[in-house]
């Protein structure tokens, strides 16, 4: 039993498949997406694979900012994905909205508050490799069950989210 | 009751399960690392295939709303199960299952069951994608099986006989040139692989018929693949290439044959791209017409 685990803990973090939601992004975070498939960083080598269905996927990457319908899709993809399941957020944007923030097609929350964020990549738009570093930090997590998926963690409060964004915007105006 | 044993022998160990589905797994990851030196990238990791079904059977499964989660569940059992009964019908060197009288008939018919699961996939899916993969892969077995019924029509033609052993014993000649080139033909549409990966268009209708299946049901369609391309060559080498006496040589011919096959096609289908419909059905009912043809006339021949 203890080797078919461990077998089944190496199987995860080895084939990381990926989909992905634009949320309202730039398309800045994409178009750094696409290299990871090209000769140059081929994704391939760490056994990521991109898959068009949520149903097929381990690791959910969102780029964008959260907006009141993209909220309902990105959570219905989150649904969607059968467990164990990861999300990578790529840029600012679902963090914080970034340079959208308080805008008023824009949500004020966190990507937190919607599903439960295990990776964040830094960047506007993060380097390819730091994209590809991400997907294979969240695969790690799934070969050692710690994902917030795994470990029945939710989403987190709205509350606090909010506050940061709002304090965060604040800085910029100031 | 031996019987029944030695066929159970033959489904889970050699040449079923057991050592077909490694097999299967080494065949899928050269034609992955061959397209992708192909390409000019690195590739995939030797164990991938073996990873990926591993981690597909390691996740829970999400059933869409409103399907009927019976048949939803049987069809991918149903097609491994097929296409590992048409190993267990091969008659490989150390096949310990008794032969049966007629047993290309079988072996068509089995073969042509993980197609059929796969439409019925699309449709018991109820996703609109799903459904248009299904039509598409309806219609390309209507292409594709042409050229591939005539080439192993024309061997039995040859040989006298709808016997496995007995087209395998025929002596090399020109119909198996005739008709090799025919089974090659079908090939890429039988495995679904560029140019004719019209049925599983990835980046156009997503997924194919298996798009609403997940988890361990869809390592089970990965499986059927794995497998499929295991049986298509293990045939291609028994019926087409002359084996040389001894079970242990003969193997491993058919091995590196089936292998250079492989990345024959893996090499076609780095530099295509993909065909429409009415293409790959054009292609396949006018050359592959044509090949038919040749193959029986060979065969009538000979």
């Amino acid at each position: 039993m203890t080797l078919l685990s461990r077998v089944l803990s190496i199987a995860r973090r080895k084939s990381p498949w990926v989909c992905r939601i634009n949320t309202g992004s730039c398309n800045g975070c994409d178009i750094e997406v696409t290299p990871l498939l090209t000769p140059r960083y081929d994704a391939e080598q760490i056994g990521v694979q991109v898959h068009g269905t949520p149903k097929h996927c381990d690791i959910l990457v969102v780029s964008g900012t959260l907006t009141e319908r993209s909220r309902r899709a990105v959570l219905s993809m989150w649904e969607q994905m059968p467990s164990p399941k990861a999300v990578v957020a790529l840029g600012s944007c679902p963090a914080s909205g970034n340079v959208f923030a308080e805008s008023p097609l824009v949500l004020g929350t966190s990507l937190d508050t919607v599903v439960p964020v295990d990776v964040w990549v830094p960047g506007c738009p993060p380097r390819p490799q730091a994209i590809l570093e991400g997907i294979a930090k969240a695969a790690h997590l799934l070969g050692e069950g710690a994902t917030r998926d795994q470990l029945g963690l939710g989403p987190v409060a709205e509350a606090a989210s909010v506050e940061a964004g709002s304090t965060g915007s604040g800085r910029l105006a100031s | 009751m031996t019987a029944v044993v030695s066929f159970l022998v033959a489904f889970l160990v050699w040449p079923g399960l057991l050592i077909a589905a490694p097999l299967g797994w080494l065949e899928l990851w050269a034609m992955r690392k061959t397209l992708a030196r192909f390409q000019g990238r690195k590739g995939p990791p030797f164990f991938q295939p073996f990873f990926d079904f591993v981690k597909l059977m390691g996740k829970r499964t999400v059933f869409p709303q409103g399907v009927d989660r019976a048949l939803f569940v049987a069809l991918p059992m149903v097609s491994a199960a097929a296409i590992t009964t048409a190993l267990v019908i091969l008659p490989m060197p150390g096949n310990p299952a008794p032969r049966v009288p007629g047993d290309v008939v079988v072996l068509v018919f089995l073969l042509e069951v993980p197609a059929i699961c796969e439409v019925l996939a699309g449709y018991v899916g109820r996703s609109i994608y799903g459904e248009v993969g299904a039509m598409r892969e309806a219609l390309m077995s209507l292409a594709y099986n042409l050229p591939f019924l005539a080439s192993i029509i024309a061997v039995a033609e040859a040989a006298g006989s709808f016997d496995l052993v007995g087209l395998a014993a025929r002596p090399f000649g020109l119909v198996h040139v005739a008709a090799g080139i025919a089974f090659l033909l079908a090939l890429p549409g039988k495995l679904k692989i560029n140019p004719f990966s019209i049925a599983d268009a990835e980046h156009e209708i997503v997924a194919g018929g298996h798009i609403e299946y997940s988890g361990p049901l869809l390592g089970l369609f990965e499986l059927t693949h794995a497998l499929e391309v295991v049986v298509l060559t293990e045939l291609f080498a028994l019926l087409f290439v002359p084996a040389p006496s001894g079970a242990v040589a003969a193997l491993s011919v058919w091995f590196v044959a089936g292998l250079a096959v492989l990345i024959g096609l893996t090499l076609v289908a780095a530099v295509t791209a993909r065909a429409r419909l009415p293409q790959a059905f054009r292609f396949y009912w006018v050359w592959g017409g044509a090949a038919s043809l040749a193959a029986l006339a060979a065969g009538l021949v000979a």
